[in-house]
């Protein structure tokens, strides 16, 4: 398959002024000439379900109403556009996405709205104008602003809350390389000191130094390497908002719902099928987000599910196998670590295996519910 | 307080955003409306993120809100050391939108800061040129 003859477009326009703009932020650059495209191609945003930029795409995404279910931020300089053509292109092609919104915006001259500013106190982007100023500092003060929302709407209690860390200590306690294996209490989750509340530290990732790699070639190839088998089956992307404040419901990721729902479909299996599952734990509330937002428990189920023990050895969904962000490892940008540790499961070969794992979920989260990727791996031999 | 002395971040208006903080100065809340599909909105922007059309107007906001959510903050980041412990709040305004905010007039505690709780707009002006909206109990 190549991409020839498989993709067209069908809008473009430049921006309504070029030249000298001072009264155009380099963001309503982006956007003018987004509204320009979608008038030429006769479209209005509904139909649009991809966005490739410079721009964070969850900037133009959030400006817009949309959700997409695939998205780019490919920097590369000047030819960053042409790259998100092909990549775009690649991705019609595939079934990824049918419509895709591509942006350029630039104050070039007159440096409207541009990171940097008159100095670096002051800060013109939508963090600067509309959350930094309150006191933000960190994913530890922003990540879990939905929280206590969703314990007052579903009846969750901290014990809960606090029972995903005790849940994933079970794990690690087994796992050489994960840096906390003692197994603890929610007392003990309580007992440790208060970061940003409602989060205990034991609440919060660790943080600490590391990478991972992986190498990815085509199904029919799969064979001719000496590595157990793991084939990727469904795949899934999405972005909501690049400030928290602004997500559409602070106790559901709009981004998890859609990009897990592209990879259920195209892998073609249930949530039954799932028996391995890694949810990207930055905070004790990500497992319970993920659960729902997935589809594996009900709206409000997620935290007796696993207080129960649903996700700990011998439960019936093991989650989070190497003790997750919270007790393994969390370098900043975790997802990584996820994606290794589902492949080990996968091929058998986890230090904390759970028997028998033939279909893994991955779901990814990045920024503060910004963007989410979902994965689905199986060692099963390709089948219809 | 002089900018030397203010160590907190300082926001920094665009073209589209002019107008809020405009009016924040003038100690009001002002947020936006669709004149296509009705929609009310915030964050500025030049077209309505609910139908895209560019036919929107700035709308004097009530003022009125109720706290929606909250993180109390432990660990101040540089300037905000007299400030701590804070809480960092999700205002949901009486016509709709929500916003981030600061919660004053009241100690933040879990205690105190109660969901759903009743909430009115309030100005500080921080810097001679620099006014920044926050929230007190109704």
């Amino acid at each position: 398959m190549s991409l020839r003859y498989k993709v067209g477009i069908v809008g473009a326009a430049e921006s309504t002024e070029l030249g000298t703009l001072p009264d155009q932020s380099q963001t309503q650059l982006h956007v003018d000439s987004a509204v320009n495209a979608m008038k030429d191609a006769g479209i209005d945003k509904t139909q649009i379900d991809g966005i490739a930029s410079t721009l964070n795409p969850s900037i133009l995404a959030n400006y817009f109403g949309i959700v997409p279910k695939w998205v780019d931020n490919t920097s590369l300089g000047g030819t960053s556009f042409l790259i998100h053509v092909r990549h775009a292109a690649a991705a019609i092609a595939s079934g990824l996405a049918t419509t895709v919104l591509i942006t350029h915006g630039e104050s070039g001259r007159s440096r409207v709205g541009v990171a940097g500013g008159r100095g670096s106190q002051r800060d013109n982007s939508y963090p600067g104008q509309f959350e930094s100023i309150y006191g933000v500092f960190g994913p530890t003060t922003q990540f879990g602003m939905g929280v206590l929302r969703y314990l007052k709407e579903t009846g969750t209690t901290m014990e809960q809350l606090a029972s995903v860390a005790v849940a994933q200590r079970k794990w690690s306690n087994k796992v050489p390389r994960a840096k906390f294996g003692d197994l603890i209490t929610t007392d003990d989750v309580f007992e440790s000191r208060m970061i940003c509340y409602p989060f205990n530290l034991l609440m919060c990732c660790l943080v600490t130094d590391g990478g991972g790699a992986l190498i990815l070639t085509s199904a029919d190839r799969v064979g001719d390497f000496k590595t157990n088998p793991c084939y990727i089956m469904g795949t899934g992307e999405s972005v909501e908002t690049s400030i928290v404040s602004q997500m559409y419901d602070m106790t559901s990721s709009a981004a998890f719902r859609t990009a897990s729902s592209s990879a259920f479909a195209e892998a073609k299996v249930s949530h039954d099928d799932i028996d391995h599952l890694m949810i990207y734990d930055a905070f004790a509330h990500l497992p319970i987000y993920g659960l729902e937002d997935l589809g594996f428990v009900g709206r409000g189920e997620a935290g007796a599910f696993i207080e129960a023990g649903n996700t700990s050895p011998g439960g019936k969904l093991p989650m989070n196998t190497n003790g997750g962000g919270l007790s393994y490892t969390h370098t900043g940008m975790y997802g990584m670590f996820a994606i290794q540790e589902a492949v080990r499961q996968i091929r058998g070969e986890a230090a904390h295996q759970v028997d028998g794992v033939k279909t893994s979920f991955v779901q990814g989260v990045g920024g503060m519910f910004m963007a989410a990727g979902s994965l689905i791996f199986t060692n099963e031999p390709p089948h219809d | 307080m002089t900018e030397q002395e203010y160590r907190k971040p300082i926001p920094e208006p665009v073209p589209e955003t002019q107008f809020y903080w405009d009016k924040v100065r003038e100690h009001e809340l002002w947020i936006q409306k669709c004149n296509e599909c009705s929609h009310v909105f915030f964050y500025p922007r030049l077209h309505c993120p609910q139908c895209t059309s560019d036919n929107v107007e700035p709308m004097q906001a009530s003022g009125k809100g109720s706290l929606y959510t909250y993180m109390i903050n432990q660990r101040p980041p540089p300037g905000w050391e007299a400030d701590a412990p804070y809480a960092i709040a999700i205002i949901q305004l009486e016509e709709g939108p929500r916003m981030m905010s600061n919660i004053v007039g009241i100690e933040n505690t879990p205690e105190n800061l109660v969901l759903d709780m009743p909430l009115e707009v309030v100005f500080d002006d921080v810097l001679p040129d620099v006014t920044i909206p926050k929230w007190k109990p109704a």
